[in-house]
């Protein structure tokens, strides 16, 4: 596997735009005769799909949901970054291209960074002309928040809705694409391999989710957009639907896929209630601006009313450890704080899992009317799922799986060892590093969508002819051969265990051994486990109805099967990363306070993973980050 | 808690349908309805039977995917809420409660509780967009919106395009719908150009799909999860009629 | 006539608009019969002896009003049963109120009340005695007119006719209620923190005009069985007497 990054010459700041110069343009003419396949229909894949069919192409976009409207990326919360400027209080395209790379633990490659600093700006103007309605001051300009990991206010925001409403913006688009028959939107299906011919991706199966109808999709490009596989966690803030099985299929046909190892926790969630819960519910990081962090300084008031704890015997344990960033640590940090307090026993609510964030003195200092202005649908959101008010009582926060920075290989143009499949947005590997800062997700998708592969595409164009593959030839045909035969053992697997059960197991071993803390013991079971649990799974796996008509159970088996390898090849990569950076905490390597240590000398690279075949070891592939504008530092947010 | 169910059945679009009856016990009160749903349809797969369809994705009450209709009521009797963000402690040790699909000819059952909500996106793509090409956008803070009118424009986006409006209504109108997300581009400055093409067109689409029309009952604001206000149905009433005029005397 | 449904609305809401403005005038005309037999015979005869355009103008105007209000509301119905073909198996509501549900009811009842009306009072085709009725009281000139102050009286002696209009004023008043507040609605004139006040208001409107109508029924009954003495009576000018 050879991993070209084709990061273009010349200073960081200049790449960019040397590259977009370099690039090869393909002539409205040819555009016509392309045809691109658009896999999600989220924030990278609607503006991808949206872009590329107002240049000219024809575009051919899926999504499993019945809408392209509903993507999960409609349900990001906090906003969005814009190295804008606009607060007058220090920021900068530098700024926030340092602060991701800084945030990201220095696992991530800078040219592709900066790349993202320098279009954040343009999303913000592009999003604002789409109407998308972000919050305003009195004066009519936009309005701007702070968030964690950074200390200047760069974050644009619509209400606690911004993911919601970029999508909206991105939905709109591609809308008016699909008036006009530029795209071509296909809806409840999903796609369950990648065509690959002569090492080039020519198009996809998919399984229409409605009929169960299975068919194949030709094309000169595939575009993934598929998001993140935080769900083989099974609780998590990712919708149900979320999966990995598109991108695993790639890895399958050989794109290598990077860092999987590199989860995100997410501090401020909702904590778990009981056994019945299928997913958790994030509370916008944006909280945290208001709020304070804090755990009995005692295990023995853990069990009390928050109320009956006197000041002096809480503790606010991130103001304390971080005075300068406070309760704005960056996610890994309070994440884990958080379960390190909790592992004190000094955890509150029930089963002890759970940190209080408190708004008490926001409300005395604002008043209630200003805290309820800013977080209102968040306090409702809470109230309606816990039963509790936020506005009397603090609220009960506990981390959970929230993002994903790990994902297929992409190079500068957000191309994956295959050549003509692309990926982006949450499903590549490429901005976030080990740790993603908050606000930035959306700002990933979108420059890959509106602002990145638009240009770099041509640079795979212009090397193929147009006219992609006969979809009834042999290779498509083996591949929906392969496909029919996979969904056809699943139906007709008739256990006695539902793919729920597994699934949750799966997400128990995943949580245990490979979530916030992880070792190298650990890992070493989870495989084992995870292991015995497919073997069990496809022994008695249980599915009901048959393949032709839609069939929730079906569905959800062949993702759990995905899942099931997936959970593997990630286990394998934490255990192979001998240290602890960003989202990524091995046990073995801390300080003896208690703090992440990275070891630059032997992992500062992006680990990627080459399919070998079923029951084989993968291979570990490097691509060496080198960082020659940033000084590796140890992370520090004291 | 123990709950006696009556769901929709219904093999596929051309299938008659029918409810069925279900007993389940041992419900947690801080369950959603769709986990209660969830651990329904573990209690059937364990008996052998098929599971009962029904759609969901996000679970947090932002992606409009749910549905159902629970005790007559779209996304059940709660106000500001989805199926998914809707409790069991809402409900009482022992109740009875009818699940059906969302009802309306423009929302054609696929399969048990799940329908079709594709005429929202004929909706969105006749008009509920504006024309931008992705790099062309001025600065963003070129144009400034009044506070009060962006504040009222969100109030309006904040649509999660779920369907209770039509479900609740007895004629199964879009209006709140189709006025929600006009009335969100048609408030802002950036939307004005198309404005007049983008109600009349949204409209026309809007009848095109099958979709009833509008009594001024307000239950669709009532069901409606984000409470979006019956004002925008009235501003739709208004833009349109202006767009109207202007159009017959241009 | 497959025009856009806001279309269809508009027409509901501006002959809605004459409507509402028809029964409140003509409700003011009718309560001078309690001013007197004088009083409604003169006013009455002014209206019968306008300008022919005039009056078979506005006469004409009403009626395609009335037409176009129910034709619409025709067209509007069946498109609403069409987009719900099968009804929830258990019927609910939030909001809406008995008067907004059965505006489709209210309405054809009004229709056939409409019909009855004209075909008592305006044609006098079910009771042709009526035309007989003769006075020079209220008469301009002192010749004979028409004594439309005995046709009222003589019409609401009969029980079942006053209790009919009176039912029939109530199903207006309801039908009023909702459509009043929802006119202002359909044309994009009312607003949420409006709304409270505007049904309230329409509601109001409604009663008033059901009190208005309903008054003059309900005295002739009431006088009929002795309950009161406040109309005066028929003279020996009619037929009919008290």
């Amino acid at each position: 596997m050879i991993l070209d990054s084709k990061i273009p010459e010349g200073p960081l700041a200049d790449k960019w735009e040397n590259h977009r110069f370099s690039s090869k343009l393909v002539n409205p003419a040819n555009k016509r005769k392309f045809k691109i396949i658009v896999v999600g229909s989220g924030l990278a894949g609607g503006s991808a799909a949206a872009t590329l069919g107002e240049l000219g192409y024809n575009v051919d976009c899926f999504c499993y949901q019945d809408t392209p409207r509903r993507a999960h990326s409609i349900a990001a919360q906090g906003g969005i970054n814009g190295a804008k400027n606009y607060q007058n209080d220090g920021d900068s395209i530098h700024r926030l291209f340092y602060d991701t790379i800084k945030g990201g633990d220095f696992r991530s490659r800078e040219s592709n960074v900066h790349r993202l600093a320098q279009n954040s700006v343009n999303i913000i103007d592009q999003c604002v002309a789409q109407g998308v309605p972000f919050a305003r001051e009195y004066g009519g300009l936009l309005a701007n928040r702070s968030f964690g990991g950074a200390q200047v206010s760069r974050t644009f925001y619509a209400r606690g809705q911004t993911g919601q409403q970029l999508l909206l913006g991105a939905y709109s688009a591609l809308s008016r694409q699909i008036a006009t028959g530029q795209v071509k939107m296909h809806v409840r299906q999903e796609m369950l391999d990648l065509i690959v011919v002569d090492g080039h991706a020519k198009g996809i199966i998919t399984r229409n989710l409605a009929t169960g109808e299975m068919k194949v999709w030709t094309a000169d490009a595939v575009l993934l957009c598929t998001g993140g596989y935080g769900n083989v966690y099974y609780l998590s803030t990712n919708a149900i639907g979320c999966n990995v099985t598109a991108n695993f299929r790639a890895y399958r046909r050989g794109a290598g896929f990077a860092n999987p190892c590199f989860t995100q926790i997410h501090p401020t969630c909702i904590p778990v209630a009981g056994d019945h819960q299928s997913k958790l519910t994030l509370m916008s990081e944006s909280l945290r601006n208001d709020g304070r962090v804090w755990v009995p300084k005692n295990a023995e008031d853990a069990g009390k009313a928050p109320s009956e704890i006197p000041e002096d015997a809480r503790d606010y344990y991130l103001e304390r450890k971080y005075p300068s960033f406070g309760n704005l640590a960056p996610r890994d940090i309070s994440s884990r704080s958080a379960k390190e307090a909790c592992d004190e026993g000094r955890g509150v609510g029930p089963g002890g899992r759970g940190v209080y964030l408190d708004f008490e003195d926001s409300i005395n200092r604002l008043g209630e009317n200003v805290i309820s202005e800013r977080y209102g649908n968040l306090f409702e959101m809470y109230e309606r799922i816990t039963g509790e008010n936020a506005y009397q009582r603090p609220m009960r926060i506990y981390p959970a799986i929230h993002y994903t920075m790990g994902g297929l290989w992409v190079d500068y143009n957000l191309m994956s060892t295959i050549p003509g499949c692309f990926v982006l947005g949450e499903a590549n590997f490429s901005d976030h590093g080990a740790n993603r800062l908050g606000a930035s997700a959306l700002m990933q998708g979108l420059s890959d969508g509106y602002f990145v592969l638009p240009y770099t595409i041509g640079n795979y164009l212009t090397t193929i002819s147009p006219g992609g593959i006969d979809p009834e030839g042999a290779a498509a045909r083996e591949t929906l051969e392969s496909v029919k035969e996979r969904v056809g053992q699943m139906v007709s697997a008739k256990g006695k265990r539902s793919s729920r059960s597994y699934h949750k197991e799966l997400g128990n071993i995943m949580w245990e051994y490979a979530g916030m803390a992880r070792s190298e013991k650990g890992l070493n079971k989870a495989i084992g486990e995870i292991q015995d649990l497919r073997d069990d799974f496809n022994k008695n796996l249980l599915v009901t109805g048959h393949g032709e008509e839609l069939n929730m159970e079906l569905e959800r088996s062949g993702r759990v099967r995905d899942f099931l390898d997936f959970g593997e090849l990630l286990c394998r990569d934490a255990l192979t990363r001998n240290e602890s950076c960003g989202g990524h905490f091995r046990e073995e390597y801390q300080t003896a306070d208690g703090e992440a240590t990275r070891n630059d000398e032997d992992f500062s690279h992006a680990a990627v993973w080459e399919y070998k075949g079923d029951g084989e070891t993968p291979t570990r592939h490097k691509e060496d980050l080198e960082f020659e504008n940033v000084k590796l530092a140890v992370r520090s947010y004291k | 808690m123990k709950l006696f169910l009556k769901v929709w059945k219904q093999e596929g679009p051309e299938d008659e349908g029918h409810f069925e009856s279900h007993v389940l016990d041992g419900v947690s009160e801080d369950s959603s309805f769709l986990e209660m749903l969830d651990q329904l349809n573990e209690q059937l797969l364990g008996e052998g039977k098929e599971p009962i369809a029904f759609d969901h994705d996000c679970r947090e009450g932002i992606c409009g995917t749910c549905s159902l209709n629970i005790n007559g009521y779209a996304h059940g009797l709660e106000n500001s809420t989805t199926t998914c963000q809707l409790h069991m402690r809402k409900f009482e040790d022992g109740d009875s409660i009818t699940v059906e699909p969302f009802r309306a000819k423009a929302f054609p059952v696929v399969k048990d509780l799940v329908v079709n909500r594709s005429a929202f996106d004929k909706i969105i793509q006749a008009g509920g967009f504006i024309t931008v090409r992705t790099g062309s956008a001025p600065d963003g803070n070129a144009m400034p919106v009044p506070k009060e009118n962006a504040d009222l424009a969100m109030d309006a986006a904040q649509c999660i395009g779920c369907g209770a409006c039509v479900a609740s209504c007895k004629n199964a109108s879009a209006m709140l719908f189709t006025s929600a997300k006009a009335g969100h581009l048609n408030m802002l400055p950036q939307g004005q150009a198309e404005k007049d093409s983008r109600v009349l067109n949204m409209v026309a689409a809007m009848d095109e799909a099958g979709f009833g029309n509008c009594r001024n009952y307000g239950e669709c604001s009532a069901a409606c999860p984000k409470d979006i206000s019956l004002d925008y149905i009235a501003k739709l009433n208004r833009d349109y009629a202006k767009a109207k005029i202007k159009k017959v005397f241009s | 006539m497959n025009q856009s449904s806001l279309l269809k609305k508009y027409l509901m809401a501006l002959t809605g608009i004459v409507l509402v403005g028809f029964v409140l005038v003509h409700m003011a005309g009718n309560l001078q019969v309690l001013i007197g037999r004088e009083a409604i015979n003169a006013y009455a005869y002014a209206l019968q002896n306008l300008p022919a355009p005039i009056l078979w103008g506005s006469r004409l105007f009403l009626l395609v009003c009335v037409l176009v209000h129910a034709v619409t509301a025709y067209q509007l119905i069946k498109e609403n049963r069409m987009a719900r073909p099968r009804a929830n198996e258990i019927e609910v509501t939030k909001r809406a109120g008995w008067a907004s549900l059965r505006m489709g009811l209210t309405g054809s009842l009004m229709l056939a009340f409409i019909v009855f009306h004209l075909l008592h009072f305006t044609i006098r085709a079910i009771f042709p005695e009526y035309n007989d009725m003769k006075t020079t009281v209220g008469s301009p000139d002192g010749s004979e007119i028409h004594d439309v102050y005995s046709m009222i009286l003589a019409g609401f002696q009969v029980d079942a006719i006053s209790i009919f209009y009176v039912i029939c004023m109530f199903l207006l008043c309801r039908h009023l209620a909702h459509g009043v507040s929802s006119m202002f609605q359909t044309l994009g004139f009312r607003s949420e923190r409006w709304r409270g006040k505007l049904d309230l208001a329409a509601s109001a409107y409604g009663w008033i005009i059901f009190a208005g109508f309903s008054i003059i029924p309900v005295l002739v009954i009431a006088q009929k069985y002795g309950l009161v003495n406040c109309l005066e009576t028929c003279g020996s000018s009619c037929s009919v007497n008290l």
